[in-house]
């Protein structure tokens, strides 16, 4: 619990946690005690501490829905930028969509992951007021897309791996992103990730908020941190349109099921990545270092796939994605079973009717 | 050929006082364009393809209509017309679920999903065709609009014939969740592979078409058609609003927007689709 002794104090609580600051307040007034007048508190310190991360434990398994939202959005939570300092050798940021601009909101450029020259992508929020503006607050511009694909596709001339950190409320609804054609840029995206010839791993490393994760979130692998969510719509918007009402957020979110558990039961997302104790908050380096070590591995294995299976593997992952929520209703012919209609040869006269 | 109201019967409703058209009419019979505010006989509207004759305002189409008017008559054979979503999250909101959501919209819109796909001919060039139904779930896509839209472009590709895709949609389907969302991913990645394999792919956004939808299939055509002004958008004209707290234009994400801002090939009234259909079939056969 190193990590928590220095950033104590200044960790955001939430209100699921009142009883580790209980806990916490307990500990610091031991140890002031102990150092004050010297009585040797180590004993019952230690029992505290046990306490709490036994409790810390209890609750972090058992965190509803909207809890693991609340975790995600953590302001304290690792954004990009710390995988980047912490887990990404030698990056070269390379900026710019040519068409248009340079979107803060999606970070491209070369760099190293244990040893893999790959290229990174990655959402970012900022840490203080005056970069989550610059980054608009994690949700990208069309031409953040427009920079990702660019760079996605520099990436395949080179043979270059591409991996993608998805942290994003959504993106960006603006009058300038639906002049500059948002859907478009993500629509594109979505088509192009789909055959792009290089390895891609994605990871939701936070908010995984709709099209917007999306539109960098298609690959061969998708891993999610323990308490990311991923969701169609934010838990709000949702409970605005359903529930009419936004205060519903958290029944929302419960019924959206967008936590990795939820998602890996349906099939969605191929690995959860597990956090320290308390969530990655409580410890940027081993939640990091969690995921490093997932990049590795998965790199290994998809750097070993010939190129022709990995393209064809990604192309049913997500052709067959939802078909086995599909049911037939009756007893109608399947696509299988029926007969194709001959092509029309000569009939054309015949066919065209003149109504119009 | 714009008919216009029976002179018969707006005199015997005169009722000496005002020239102006009786407010009050049987429920059925009259409605009352949205844009000129003109009252009109049903089935003058139904006759000119939905569209007011006076104003020329394009009414939305559920997809009984729009199959009607696009294909030729009687050429439009439906692949999977009973598959159905399993309800993958047991979604449940506000006292009740989305399976019962579901079976409200069967019955109100006459269709068990929200698109509709198989095979058809226009002005006697066979297609691949989807066309959304906008009254099953404001159209929404979920995982049996993905699959049945995936299944056309498979049958397309096997066929070899174009692709149509009419768009009429709220977006991805929230009552599930991610899988909703994937089916984006599912039917881009599906486009990639029939525009590598040399396939024609036509879209035709009509009123109104958003988010999930338009960020997929509906902007991915080799040519993108759209209706005149037609609501078409990524994000809801709502969501922008109270983001960034500013009046928007009232020509804001219609089609004659997105032309101006480059995202469309050409506005195409209801009345010449199937002729511009049909020509850029013809500019594109091999």
């Amino acid at each position: 619990m190193k990590q928590d002794k220095t950033t104590l104090g200044s960790i955001t609580h939430f209100d699921f946690e009142a009883k580790i600051v209980v806990l916490d307040e307990q500990i610091e007034e031991l140890r002031a005690l102990s150092s004050a007048k010297g009585i040797a508190y180590a004993t019952e310190i230690r029992q505290l501490q046990n306490e709490r991360v036994a409790s810390l434990k209890q609750i972090y398994s058992n965190l509803t829905a909207w809890q693991t939202v609340q975790v995600a959005r953590h302001p304290q939570r690792p954004l990009f930028g710390d995988y980047l300092e912490l887990m990404i050798k030698d990056f070269h940021e390379l900026h710019g969509d040519r068409c248009f601009g340079d979107d803060q909101a999606i970070v491209t450029g070369m760099g190293q992951i244990a040893r893999n020259k790959v290229m990174i992508i990655g959402q970012s929020k900022g840490r203080d007021t005056k970069e989550r503006i610059a980054r608009n607050f994690g949700s990208p511009n069309p031409e953040g897309y427009r920079k990702a694909l660019l760079k996605m596709k520099f990436a395949e001339k080179f043979g270059l791996p591409v991996v993608t950190f998805i942290d994003t409320p959504g993106a960006y609804p603006g009058i300038g992103a639906e002049e500059r054609g948002q859907a478009q840029a993500i629509a594109v995206n979505l088509a192009e990730m789909s055959r792009l010839k290089v390895p891609i791993i994605c990871i939701c490393i936070g908010e995984g908020g709709s099209g917007g994760a999306l539109g960098i979130g298609v690959g061969d692998r998708m891993a999610m941190l323990e308490f990311a969510y991923y969701s169609v719509i934010s838990p709000e918007g949702c409970a605005a349109i359903l529930w009419r009402d936004g205060s519903y957020a958290a029944e929302a979110a419960a019924a959206l099921k967008l936590t990795a558990k939820d998602l890996s039961k349906l099939g969605l997302i191929d690995a959860i990545i597990p956090e320290p104790v308390g969530g990655a908050h409580r410890n940027i380096h081993d939640t990091v270092y969690n995921v490093e070590s997932y990049v590795a591995t998965t790199l290994a294995q998809l750097k070993r796939t010939p190129l022709e299976d990995l393209l064809k593997k990604r192309y049913q992952k997500w052709r067959r994605l939802g078909t086995e929520f599909t049911v037939h209703g009756g007893d109608q012919p399947t696509f299988e079973q029926l007969e194709l209609p001959a092509k029309p040869s000569g009939t054309r006269s015949e066919q065209t009717t003149t109504r119009m | 050929m714009p008919a216009k109201i029976e002179s018969k019967t707006a005199k015997s409703k005169w009722n000496g006082y005002s020239l102006k058209p009786r407010k009050e009419m049987p429920d059925g019979l009259w409605m009352r364009c949205g844009k000129c505010e003109r009252m009109l006989y049903k089935s003058t509207v139904r006759n000119n393809l939905n569209v007011c004759p006076e104003c020329n305002h394009h009414f939305r189409c559920d997809s009984d209509v729009r199959i009607s008017t696009l294909v030729d008559e009687g050429s439009f054979q439906e692949i999977l017309p009973d598959l159905r979503s399993s309800d993958p999250l047991s979604f449940a909101f506000r006292g009740t679920t989305y399976k019962k959501r579901a079976e409200a919209d069967v019955k109100a819109s006459g269709q068990l999903e929200a698109l509709r796909a198989g095979r058809a001919f226009v002005k006697g060039r066979g297609v691949a065709l989807t066309v959304m139904e906008p009254n099953f779930l404001m159209g929404s896509m979920g995982a049996v609009v993905g699959e049945k839209f995936c299944a056309t472009v498979d049958l397309a590709v096997e066929a070899s014939l174009p692709l149509v895709a009419v768009c009429a949609s709220g977006g991805a389907r929230m009552h599930e969740g991610v899988v909703s969302l994937g089916q984006m991913a599912k039917t881009a990645a599906a486009l990639a592979r029939f525009s590598d394999l040399g396939g024609l792919f036509i879209t035709v956004l009509t009123h109104p078409t958003a988010g999930g939808v338009t960020a997929s299939f509906g902007m991915l055509g080799d040519v993108t058609l759209a209706e005149p002004e037609a609501m078409i958008a990524f994000a809801g004209r709502r969501t922008i609003a109270e983001t960034i707290r500013v009046e928007l234009p009232e020509s804001f994400q219609t089609s004659e927007f997105l032309l101006e801002h480059g995202f469309v090939d050409m506005i195409v009234p209801r009345s010449q689709l199937r002729s511009e259909i049909a020509r850029l079939i013809d500019y594109c056969r091999k």
